[in-house]
């Protein structure tokens, strides 16, 4: 942190800059509050830190989250029927932050603005949260929330696409704080079976721009495709491939077991991505 | 008229006032600015305009008519009032208005497919037709509960070459297309125009679709002038996303004349079952602008009632919210039950069966033209908005008035159905 900046890198940069010192990109695991209830949506973001992940991204449950495929569509209606409340988002923070991992927010727009985004802001900071994941709000639209994150040193995530003109490229770089999201695909979230072929361009491309970490998302799902991503990117960012094993029937207990063998799957993935490369 | 610097009509995007904007995924941004350059570049070509302009005229049946109905007017105090038929075009409805507008931009921008979203049919059916006439491909979305309901405007669709998908996820109705729509567009972009029906959504649709709407308040206005030889105290439309009214309000924005939105106000305001978000909602984003919104205190979007499936939506145009917080139009709440009367009524004394969504504005009128009257105002002209016929709600309306027993309507249904 230096005074000229205010918070250089932010929390997930700086711990995103500690794994790159150590050779190895993040594995970035998210998970929705309050899936299957709010006490076993923290049992699992902790089974998942225990697993491998070194950031989480925790979702906020919402009615229409259009950047989103049916494995979380099904997941976060599961919550908000199961009464899950915004709040409830800063108890699973504070928990999972314990850990000592960074813990993000990834909220749709209206919650925070119905929340209020000043007010949001300083309860994730008092929960311990690392920052907000915003997929529905370009810093064109966010001077609000710009404002209120670097008044509560909070990291400030903003996406590109496949898509993204150079120059907005330039300019979603330069508002974020932590890393910038780069979707792999022009899509939702979900599970493919290849990552889009343009993602390793749009990364560099992105960095070219003026981010300091890029982190890649959409459609990672297996430790091949996390290895394969883990090497041109700061952080590899799994969603639907975690949700999946939760979704079943199964006990509990099994549906942990599956979520830690996934996760540790991914985790070994990003590990052993550039040790490949070099040997 | 005001000076065109100080004109309200063709205020442009992204804001208007506190609402507005781009509230969406950073991947659609390039396509927004696409369509944006695509539309600003067509509107002041006169190729464009010639070839909108002819098909209004050849194809859609434009100008509409405006048709004085004394016999309903009896019923609102004895004021006059005139109906705008956009019942009378092609399709049954004002949407093919903009239909035909943003196909013709779809075909400037090379694309080959489009997209939609549809609540109670009207305006995918009228995709399906543009999509039809100007061979484009055309995939409709629609809530599952939807497609059940309005069966036969599934049908109509098909017919037209459409592919429907039912919505099967979230409350199954309009706001839940919606989301299916923009994921479809997220992914499809390239080759792909959401061809949104009504003024909401991201910059530049509202101004959009607003501009291939405005032809009927121009139209009317210069129809009452004609008939009447003085503008029209009072201009009353529905409003569901906000479509018709922000067409036949736009030309008499810088008028001394009232503009009157009504909104569905279902089984009623205090009930919590309505579509009412100027009296029943608070600011808020969805779908890409941020307008009045049915939410709850988390911000969760609630579901929106109406009898009328063309206004059961949960939130309405950034462009309305801007002329309900300026004050320069004024929206109430009509009840299910006052639509449902105003709709038997020009029924019975004017032999025109309306669209439910019209008949709110109609119930609007009938209370305005009293209270009018009651101001010594007998003298007043009401101009309505008549934005769709009623064939579509006939059903429905048999039901409402118990008219047939449910057997016979499955059977009619069943009948028409085989004979298609």
């Amino acid at each position: 942190m230096t005074a000229t900046t205010g918070f250089g890198e932010g929390r997930t940069g700086a711990r995103l800059a500690e794994l790159r010192a150590e050779g190895r990109a993040a594995l970035v695991g998210y998970l929705p509050v309050g899936f299957p209830d709010v006490d076993r949506s923290i049992e699992a973001a902790l089974a998942m830190v225990e697993a491998g992940a070194d950031v989480v991204e925790l979702g906020v449950p919402y009615t229409d989250p259009v950047m989103d495929g049916p494995t979380i569509q099904h997941a976060v209606e599961a919550a908000l029927e199961a009464g899950t409340r915004v709040a409830d988002v800063f108890r699973v923070v504070s928990a999972v932050a314990a850990t000592g991992v960074p813990v993000l927010v990834m909220t749709y727009w209206n919650p925070v603005l119905r929340y209020g985004v000043d007010r949001f802001a300083a309860d994730l900071a008092a929960a311990g949260g690392a920052g907000l994941i915003t997929p529905d709000l370009i810093p064109d639209e966010g001077a609000e929330w710009l404002a209120a994150a670097d008044a509560h040193g909070l990291d400030k995530v903003f996406l590109v696409a496949p898509s993204s003109t150079v120059p907005r490229l330039a300019s979603t770089a330069a508002a974020s704080r932590g890393f910038v999201y780069a979707a792999s695909t022009m899509g939702v979230t979900g599970e493919r079976t290849q990552v889009g072929p343009r993602a390793a361009e749009l990364v560099a491309a992105t960095r070219e721009a003026g981010a300091g970490h890029v982190c890649v998302g959409l459609g990672v799902s297996t430790g091949e495709q996390a290895a394969q991503v883990a090497r041109f990117a700061d952080g590899v960012i799994v969603g639907s491939a975690l949700v999946r094993p939760l979704l079943t029937d199964a006990p509990w207990a099994e549906r942990l077991t599956a979520l830690r063998a996934v996760t540790a799957e991914l985790a070994a993935g990003v590990r052993g991505a550039r040790a490949e490369v070099g040997a | 008229m005001a000076d065109v610097a100080d004109s309200l009509q063709d205020t442009q995007g992204p804001y208007y006032g506190d609402f507005g904007g781009r509230f969406v995924p950073e991947a659609l941004i390039a396509a927004l600015e696409e369509l944006e350059a695509e539309y600003r570049s067509a509107i002041v070509d006169p190729a464009f305009l010639a070839e909108l302009e002819r098909l209004q005229r050849e194809y859609t049946g434009r100008p509409s008519p405006l048709t004085e109905v004394p016999r309903f007017a009896e019923h609102a105090g004895g004021v006059r009032v005139l109906l705008k038929r956009e019942d009378l075009n092609h399709t049954g409805s004002h949407k093919i208005n903009n239909v035909l507008g943003q196909a013709l931009l779809v075909k400037r921008m090379g694309k080959k497919r489009v997209i939609a979203e549809t609540g109670a049919g009207q305006h995918g059916v009228a995709t399906a037709t543009a999509a039809a006439l100007l061979d484009l491909e055309c995939v409709v979305y629609m809530g599952e509960e939807d497609t059940q309901r309005q069966a036969l405007n599934v049908a109509r669709m098909r017919l037209l070459g459409a592919t429907v998908v039912p919505v099967t996820i979230g409350s199954r109705t309009l706001k839940d297309a919606i989301n299916e729509a923009l994921r479809d567009w997220v992914a499809n972009v390239d080759d792909t125009h959401y061809l949104l029906g009504t003024v909401t959504g991201p910059h530049p649709f509202p101004e959009i679709v607003r501009e291939f709407h405005k032809v009927i308040g121009n139209e009317a206005r210069a129809q009452v002038l004609e008939r009447v030889g003085r503008l029209p105290d009072v201009v009353a439309a529905c409003v569901g996303g906000g479509s018709n009214a922000l067409g036949i309000f736009n030309a008499f924005l810088d008028d001394d004349v009232r503009l009157v939105g009504l909104e569905a106000g279902g089984d009623g305001v205090d009930t919590g079952r309505h579509s009412a978000r100027f009296s029943g909602g608070a600011p808020g984003v969805l779908h890409g602008a941020k307008s009045y919104l049915l939410q709850d205190d988390d911000g969760q979007t609630l579901p929106s009632h109406s009898v009328s499936a063309g206004l059961d939506y949960p939130s309405v145009s950034p462009i309305h919210a801007w002329l309900h917080d300026s004050h320069r139009a004024e929206y109430r709440p009509v009840t299910d039950d006052e639509a449902m009367e105003a709709f038997r009524l020009l029924c019975r004394t004017e032999g025109i069966i309306p669209a439910i969504e019209s008949a709110h504005a109609l119930a609007g009128a009938l209370v305005l033209g009293r209270e009018l009257a009651a101001q010594g105002r007998q003298d007043a002209v009401v101009l309505v908005n008549l934005s769709g016929r009623g064939d579509k709600d006939v059903a429905t309306a048999a039901r409402w008035f118990d008219l047939v027993d449910e057997e016979d309507i499955a059977k009619a249904a069943t009948t028409e159905g085989s004979s298609l």
